[in-house]
């Protein structure tokens, strides 16, 4: 018998069934396709974030007002933030590894342009060394200067989500929109962010700090202060100055009892990027017991087939079927099943990737594919070897006598 | 008439050397056969075709042990000493008895589908018991034509591929292995029932269909288990002229049936009662042709003998 033989008799057993073979095909299809698609969207989604990590620039740190965890009894009276505070933090004698700080006052608002209307989510008011601690960069027109911070100018920077609900494809420099009652004049337009979080980062308004503070949040406290370090590795000492600083400020001693909050936003983006791994293997842990759950397939139809199919067996072994082609007829039957639903799954999983999925778009991790479609193969093989060798075994008449 | 249904093997290296000696032994008749030589299997002449000793088949154990092949009692010890039984070269046995006393089991035996519990079995010569999986399935294969009480033909299988399927297993080549099965399937009159299933089929068409399957690869014995049980007169009457002429070639036929018209055809009658056997009448002489074709040989000798 040759290998070409025993793939046509194998075919002609499938073709017999042909119902069953093709549910055990879709098994093997839908696990081997939820694999690949899963880990893709897993992949995808922290993909963005490692993405966004480098967006935000990695030496920026915030400060925020309030106790930390676990210190919450410890502040007897907390200290808003202040622009003082943020004078200080500027203070290069004092804080070496601080390049900038860029206070920040956050407000939403409504936004209107010849009679569009748009809630713009973050309004921010702010100095200009926002934009480089934040990495925003401006694709059109340009930043507002710390002249316009001096006198107050009713200017904005806008994102590219409220440049386009408002203007549409219009250019937005130079015109003039109405925020919350107050008119601003656009001077410059973001490069668009992208992101995965809850919220839009490129629906934003970006204003000088007074001008926001006149108009919306009144001069009182600050959101946060947002502080670039001199550069990655100078975080650290950089956070440690801030604190020493503001301790000083709010004339706390206790450095247990802090009532504001430093963070770095690479710490942030790590916390998110782990629970995003997490994620991921949630999602991977699902689609290998998809995968499991088509393989029981493919044994559940080898066992029963093969069952089915003992006296059938026995009339093969009676007229000279050596052991080795019913062996081989049956595990090509069973890999063919298998090979054919996983080679469909990954077609369906990389075709699934090219879509955006709940807003991530999915990144086909290759390794994926290789092992999903393995693994397929593998349990194709090894379960339907198992009945197969079983059948192939007993004695002719003792497989006729089967019922 | 019968056409040229001669197995070409693909090489030497396919078959253990035991098997190719001896499966060059197919027809014509050993001459030594008619001088009583072969009988007693004398170093000089060809063994016995089938050659039992003391074979005994019980299925179960203790209490509810159904002793289906065990042969007479042995006045010395009371216990029993199995079945012994020879059928020489050529020769046409039927297998009679009533329902249930060993016909089948020893059949299966005698047709390497199934193993006695004790006793021995030479075939050609060969210890069947002492052979692996392997080369079972090649004496199967190459030395054994069966045909079933009950067809037992592969579901869902139209009758050519049906009677390609032990040429396939043998590795005969695709075109080789059509022009025989057709060959077959005509001899036995279905040349116009090739492409129709098992379900397609009449039960005398299965039968025959099973009939070509079994000497499509011309082997040195067919065995036949009631191959006319289900049969009417007239198919009864095909199948045993196929059979007739079959012998008349040279092969060694072992059929069971329970019917003395086609206990007729047969050169010995071998009668069995209880797993043991009580009657054993010779008809005919073992080289001559079968008893229905005596008259009038219905076949050129060349025919049955021709080598090629
Ligand atoms: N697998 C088995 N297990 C237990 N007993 C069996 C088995 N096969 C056969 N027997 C018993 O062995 C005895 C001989 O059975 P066998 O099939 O040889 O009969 P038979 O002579 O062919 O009968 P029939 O003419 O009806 O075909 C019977 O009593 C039967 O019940
Ligand atoms: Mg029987």
């Amino acid at each position: 018998m040759n290998p070409f033989e025993t793939l046509r008799f194998a075919v002609g057993g499938l073709a017999a069934n042909k119902v069953r073979s093709g549910l055990t095909m879709l098994g093997v299809l839908i696990g081997v396709a939820a694999v690949i698609l899963l880990l893709a969207v897993g992949n995808g989604s922290s993909q963005a974030v490692k993405d966004s990590i480098e967006k935000l620039g990695t030496n920026s740190l915030t400060v925020t007002s309030g106790a930390g965890f676990g210190a919450t009894g410890g502040a007897t009276t907390t200290k808003p933030l202040t622009v003082d505070d943020a004078r200080a933090l500027a203070d290069t004698k004092t804080n070496p590894d601080v390049r900038s700080v860029a206070p920040e006052v956050t407000t939403s608002q409504t936004a209107l342009y010849q009679g569009t209307s748009h809630t713009v989510s973050q309004v921010v008011g702010t100095y200009p060394a926002y934009f480089e601690a934040s990495n925003s960069k401006v694709v059109k027109g340009d930043y507002f200067s710390a002249d316009d911070v001096l006198n107050s100018r009713k200017v904005a920077v806008i994102g590219s989500t409220t440049a386009t609900d408002l203007f549409g494809t219009a250019d937005p420099v130079g015109k003039q929109l109405v925020l919350g009652g107050t008119p601003f004049t656009v001077v410059g337009e973001l490069a668009t962010k992208g992101g995965t979080g809850f919220q839009d980062p490129d629906d934003v308004v970006i204003a000088p700090l007074p001008t926001v503070q006149n108009a919306f949040t009144g001069f009182g406290s600050l959101n946060q202060i947002l502080v670039e370090a001199t550069s990655a590795t100078a975080t650290t000492p950089a956070q440690n100055e801030i604190t020493t600083t503001l301790m000083g400020q709010h004339g706390i001693s206790d450095p247990t009892a802090l009532d504001f909050r430093v963070s770095s936003q690479t710490s942030l983006l790590t916390t998110q990027a782990s629970t995003n791994q997490t994620f991921t293997v949630l999602l991977g842990a699902v689609a290998a017991i998809s995968l499991l759950v088509g393989g029981i397939g493919i044994t559940n139809i080898m066992l029963v087939t093969v069952t089915e199919r003992t006296r059938e067996i026995g009339i093969r072994k009676a007229i000279g079927a050596p052991k080795g082609v019913i062996l081989g007829q049956f595990l090509t039957e069973s890999t063919l099943l298998s090979l054919v639903g996983g080679g469909l799954g990954v077609a369906v999983g990389l075709i699934g990737s090219r879509f955006t999925i709940v807003g991530i778009k999915p990144v086909v991790i290759p390794e994926s594919v290789v092992g999903a479609l393995a693994i397929a193969v593998a349990i194709g093989l090894f379960f339907g070897s198992y009945p197969a060798n079983r059948a192939a075994s007993l004695r002719p008449i003792e497989a006729l006598r089967h019922e | 008439m019968i056409p040229r249904l001669r197995l070409r093997r693909r090489g030497p290296a396919d078959v253990p050397g035991a098997i190719v000696s001896s499966a060059e032994n197919d027809p014509p008749p050993d001459p030594l056969a008619a001088h009583g030589l072969a009988a007693d299997g004398g170093p000089w002449g060809p063994p016995p075709v089938i050659d039992v000793r003391s074979l005994m088949k019980t299925y179960g154990h203790g209490e509810a042990a159904v002793h289906a092949l065990a042969g007479p009692y042995d006045p010395a010890t009371g216990e029993r000493r199995g079945v012994d039984l020879t059928v020489k070269r050529g020769d046409f046995v039927a297998v009679m008895g009533s329902s249930g006393s060993g016909k089948s089991t020893l059949m299966n035996i005698i047709g390497c589908l199934d193993v006695p519990t004790s006793g021995s079995y030479r075939l050609d010569g060969i210890d069947v018991g002492g052979l692996d999986e392997h080369q079972l399935s090649l004496v199967r294969n190459r030395k054994i034509g069966f045909v079933f009480q009950s067809f037992n033909l592969v579901p869902r299988t139209p009758a050519l591929a049906q009677v390609e399927l032990p040429l396939a297993y043998a590795g005969v080549r695709s075109a080789d292995r059509r022009q025989r099965a057709v060959a077959a399937l005509t001899l036995v009159g279905l040349g116009d029932r090739m492409d129709h299933r098992p379900n397609e089929l009449s039960g005398g068409q299965q039968q025959r269909v099973a009939v070509a399957r079994a000497l499509v690869t011309s082997p040195a014995m067919l065995l036949a288990d009631e191959p006319t049980g289900n049969l009417d007169s007239r198919s009864t009457a095909e199948v045993l002229g196929i059979v007739d002429r079959l012998n008349a070639t040279g092969r060694t036929v072992v059929l069971i049936t329970h019917e003395d018209e086609v206990a007729r055809h047969a050169k010995r009658v071998v009668r069995l009662v209880d797993g043991q056997i009580t009657e054993d009448v010779r008809q005919a002489p073992v080289d001559g042709p079968p008893p229905a074709m005596a008259p009038v040989p219905a076949l050129p000798s060349s025919t049955g003998g021709d080598p090629r």
